[in-house]
């Protein structure tokens, strides 16, 4: 379980997160949805530590991280995998190498171990015969697909993914969704997926949190999404055609 | 003029992430291996085509101005020795190296920090300015030397082959010229700016790469002004270390 508590993050002037508290629960698909600048980036880089928070808390299973020092945050960040926007796979690595990284910096496995692992996540994904194609060589899904198996390959506690729908087609997207299902329950990790795709959000989310002008504003799931009365919300997800035509 | 020391701080707190121990011995050594190869041996047919034409040209230029009969015509090879050797190797190749070596090394780390491969070496818990800056600064100056060497020999070889080229000046003046007064010290001098400017390279344009903010047109300026600040510290450092090493 990973837990925001009364976060806040301000850019100059700009204040991004506005006590912001949220629960991220344990075996469930999390989502953070929100409109394009509403901050909901800034919270999922606050929750990695890649942001500092100005104030508040963030706390995975009882471990403060935000009073961790570099250490004890590079430990705890073993624990963490993140699937980036645009995959963020090292261009200079194959497939192999990519995924096989974390285990090359981080364990002392022999290689014949490692590269079983590399081939079970890559499997996983339902990736075969990928090993040697450079980044460059794949489609968009296929990359996500890599980045998925490296975020996975060390058996990490922690899955965030920031908007890994991002310029793929409905049908990857959808693969791309139920896989970040699967692998959350299979493995009873807790993920935390940022979007702002309504089909992720009726079919993943088992937790919504909507964050509107950097606060959290409503929560619930995909099930109750669709019947809230809250007319910010209601703006987000009926504001398609397509959504707007379901409605009526 | 507080910009300026905004981005020195910043210099020095990012050197203080890259001077730390390595993560994994064997990683460090298989990229250092990588670097060696990718930053100085792949620099080595510019280097050499520079400095025999280089050597060649200071070799001509003197034999032109030569017009005094009681000037021997071995100062030809003196003047391309002591020229080569101790500005022409060790400072305009090290610029050179700013402008080739310079940009490739801030281009290729901003384009992984706004691809979001830094973050991602981060998220993992790897210190990504140790990882990415560090053997690049070491595989340089380790190689640089070995380039101002080989820079200095094409530069003096340069200038041989014009002499008998154009028969302005035999061998026997020019190897005479090579070999009169000559003093070990140059060699050291030329290798300890060399080593200095390895630095001022491969970190300054760590750091330009390593902050980088943006998208494409950011990595091309951080690649421009790599190779800016980097020579203009050269330059401001070749005139400290030659008052420290030559006076």
């Amino acid at each position: 379980m990973i837990e925001a508590r009364n976060i806040n993050k301000t850019f100059g002037e700009h204040h991004v997160l506005k006590d912001v508290t949220c629960i991220f629960e344990k075996g469930k698909t999390n989502l953070i949805i929100g409109q394009s600048g509403s901050g909901k980036t800034v919270l999922m880089k606050c929750l990695v530590g890649l942001f500092e928070v100005d104030n508040g808390m963030v706390i995975y299973d009882d471990r403060n991280f935000t009073t961790m020092n570099f250490e004890q945050r590079k430990t705890l960040r073993q624990e963490i995998g993140m699937l980036f926007q645009g995959g963020a796979l090292f261009d200079s690595m194959n497939v192999e190498e990519n995924v096989m990284f974390p285990l090359n910096m981080f364990t002392s496995q022999p290689v014949r171990e490692k590269l079983d692992r590399v081939n079970f996540v890559l499997n996983r994904v339902n990736l075969e015969n990928v090993n040697h194609l450079m980044p460059s060589e794949l489609s968009g899904g296929m990359r996500k697909r890599v980045a998925i198996a490296r975020a996975i390959a060390m058996k990490p506690q922690y899955l965030f993914c920031d908007e890994p729908n991002s310029g793929l087609d409905p049908h990857t997207s959808g693969v791309i969704d139920h896989l970040i299902q699967e692998i959350t329950e299979e493995y009873e990790i807790t993920t935390i997926v940022n979007t702002h795709d309504m089909n992720s959000v009726l079919s993943i989310g088992d937790s919504v949190a909507y964050i509107y002008e950097g606060k959290l504003w409503w929560k619930g799931n995909k099930e109750t999404i669709l019947h809230t009365d809250n007319a910010e919300l209601n703006e987000f997800v009926f504001g398609t055609e397509l959504t707007s035509r379901l409605k009526r | 003029m507080p910009k300026i020391f905004t981005t020195i701080g910043m210099y020095v707190l990012l050197m203080q992430k890259v001077f730390s121990r390595p993560q994994k011995r064997k990683i460090y050594w298989q990229q250092l291996l990588t670097e060696i190869n990718s930053l100085g041996l792949e620099s080595l047919g510019i280097v050499a085509f520079i400095s025999a034409f280089m050597g060649a040209v200071v070799a001509i230029q003197t034999a032109f101005n030569i017009t005094s009969p009681l000037i021997p015509l071995s100062m030809v090879g003196f003047t391309v020795r002591q020229s080569v050797i101790l500005e022409f190797s060790p400072t305009v190749i090290s610029l050179i190296l700013a402008g080739k070596v310079g940009s490739r090394i801030a281009s290729e780390i901003g384009t992984m920090r706004v691809t979001e491969q830094i973050d991602a070496l981060e998220i993992m818990g790897v210190n990504s300015a140790n990882y990415l800056i560090f053997p690049k600064i070491t595989a340089l100056i380790l190689i640089n030397p070995v380039l101002i060497v080989f820079s200095m020999w094409m530069g003096i070889l340069g200038g041989w082959f014009a002499m008998v080229a154009t028969s302005l000046v035999s061998t026997n003046d020019f190897v005479q010229g090579i070999r009169v007064d000559f003093q070990g010290y140059t060699i050291f001098y030329a290798i300890t700016k060399t080593v200095f400017f390895a630095y001022i390279i491969s970190s300054v344009s760590g750091f330009y790469g390593y902050i980088t903010n943006g998208g494409a047109l950011e990595v091309g300026q951080a690649s421009t002004k790599a190779v800016v600040f980097s020579s203009v510290i050269i330059i401001l450092f070749n005139l400290v270390l030659t008052q420290l090493l030559l006076t």
